[in-house]
């Protein structure tokens, strides 16, 4: 059979603000001396992927934020530290594990995810836990597509995940001031690892994972905490009872496992009643947005937390 | 030499210099707001500026506790410079309380007072900046000549503030990060100095007197 090019569809082109914004980015990066992050954009790959369901209509917020305003605190806790310190990491090549409770373990090269998974666009908001937002094209797949790959057994019924752990590579993870107990791990419930909301990101603003967003795969859970979202995840485990996760760990009374976004329950350090969206304000006549039940997201995920005490479980 | 004595001695020298550090000392204010207005600040420019001008206050509180432990311990004179130290740390605290209401909350008063009754590290904060509105108010001459021995005793209450000002910057921040965590041993030391401080200075008085009196066999 003769090879046919598939058809491009609109969607699949990069729309000329995006574009533009690149340009911006670039331009600031040099500007500003992010030698970090101009090698990793150097680096980037292009992804193609359709425009999927759940996408927000509000104005993105610029690549140049999205990838110099981060907590990944394994290339360090300073906000500015992922973009400088990340130059060094090699997110390729890269093999995620899947194991556990499961009828068909396996282990998947993040080049066969890519080629292979059916890659969306997926435009969310994300809500930090220290009361600012962003609004992210993301470029990834969901993880029930992952999940049914390796058929969880009827006992899973929580997913597990970790961080690759290179004190070499991420100098977060060495030194005397270790802010977290390494490697990060996060879980999920299986109904909200199943949910179609949930996905594992390869990419953002249509092209690869900057190393600083958490290169190659990442898992976003745009109702969740964006501690939730863990980055540079080398292993996937389907377990029975609920995995331990790390800031719960470092903090339980300020951190839950749920982590839900929650306007009405507060940070016990902080109010989440309201959040300031980045790129948006600039210096002056900042507007601080009122922060909404799950991010936003209650219409689709709400139903999950039913007859949950929501404060209890924060 | 009392506090009186001590202003007036003051007096007696050139002003200039402690004009010129009220002038270095804003500088760092003045670039940041250039620097936001510009939106050379990163993403959340209002947190960056917030967060430049608290350091600030709290490098100033820091260098402010230092001028005693630098005479009494290794003899270095700074005191004519204190008092400017001690209202620059006052300014940028006063700054940072307003850009965190005016640019952060956007003067949304129910908001500030639901942080400063509920959020231990705002009301701490906030403590401390109450506690140096009357130091501020009472740095001029006249009001260390009125209040007299009064006047030492009311400024101790820097120690508090700047215990506040630590402890409000590590209880903002999630985790450990080595920074707040330095500038709180800081404080520590510079204020465990204060306890330590009539012991060693009583040791080297005796020490002295008692090598002066001595003769030297020889």
């Amino acid at each position: 059979m003769a090879y046919r090019t598939p058809p491009v569809q609109s969607s699949e082109i990069t729309s000329r603000s995006v574009y533009l914004r690149r340009r911006e980015f670039m331009a600031g990066a040099v500007a500003a001396g992010l030698i970090g992050a101009w090698q990793t954009a150097a680096q980037a790959e292009v992804l193609k992927a359709k425009r999927g369901p759940y996408a927000t209509d509000e104005e993105l917020t610029p690549l140049k934020d999205v990838s110099t305003y981060n907590n990944f605190y394994e290339f360090g806790t300073d906000k500015a530290d992922p973009a400088a310190n990340s130059g060094n990491f090699k997110p390729k090549p890269w093999r995620v594990k899947v194991d556990g409770l499961v009828s068909k373990p396996a282990e998947f090269d993040i080049e066969d995810l890519i080629a292979t998974m059916p890659l969306e666009e997926r435009i969310y908001r994300m809500r930090c836990v220290e009361a600012w937002s962003m609004v992210i094209p993301w470029t990834g797949f969901q993880l029930s597509e992952l999940l049914k790959k390796v058929e969880p057994l009827s006992s899973a019924k929580y997913v597990a995940f970790e961080t690759v752990m290179r004190p070499e590579e991420m100098p977060g993870q060495q030194g005397v001031f270790q802010a977290l107990d390494w490697p990060y791990v996060e879980g999920l419930r299986l109904d909200e690892a199943m949910h179609p909301l949930t996905i594992l990101a390869v990419g953002l603003y249509g092209e690869t994972l900057p190393n600083q967003n958490g290169a190659p795969i990442r898992l976003v859970v745009p109702w969740k905490y964006g501690f939730k979202g863990i980055k540079s995840i080398v292993r996937i485990s389907l377990v029975d009872k609920q995995p331990p996760t790390s800031w719960n760990l470092q903090n339980a009374q300020e951190y839950g496992f749920y982590a839900n976004v929650n306007p009405e329950v507060d940070h016990p350090r902080w109010s989440q009643a309201t959040e300031r969206r980045i790129g948006e304000d600039g210096f002056f006549g900042s507007g601080r947005r009122k922060t909404l039940p799950f991010n936003g997201y209650g219409e689709e995920v709400a139903s999950l937390y039913t007859g949950m005490d929501l404060k209890a479980n924060y | 030499m009392n506090v009186t004595e001590m202003a007036r001695r003051t007096k007696r020298r050139s002003d200039a210099p402690i004009w010129m550090l009220y002038g270095a000392g804003l500088l760092p204010a003045l670039w940041g707001f250039y620097l936001g207005s510009i939106g050379e600040l990163g993403a959340d420019p209002v947190k960056e500026f917030e967060h430049r001008l608290g350091l600030w206050a709290l490098r100033f509180l820091i260098l402010t506790l230092m001028v005693s432990p630098l005479r009494e311990i290794f003899s270095i004179n700074l005191i004519r410079y204190r008092r400017a130290l001690g209202l620059l740390a006052f300014y940028y605290v006063a700054m940072h309380f307003s850009v965190y209401m005016i640019l952060d909350q956007a003067l949304d008063l129910n908001a500030v007072i639901a942080d400063i009754i509920k959020r231990p590290f705002i009301t701490i904060g906030m403590a401390s900046l109450v506690i140096l509105i009357p130091l501020a108010v009472t740095s001029n001459a006249w009001s260390i000549r009125r209040l007299g021995r009064n006047w030492v005793r009311l400024h101790r209450l820097i120690y508090v503030a700047a215990a506040g000002g630590a402890i409000h910057f590590i209880l903002s921040v999630k985790s450990w990060p080595a920074e707040p965590v330095i500038y709180a041993a800081i404080v520590a030391i510079l204020l465990a100095w204060r306890i330590a401080r009539p012991f060693f200075l009583k040791r080297r008085r005796s020490t002295r007197t008692s090598a002066t009196r001595q003769p030297r066999s020889a």
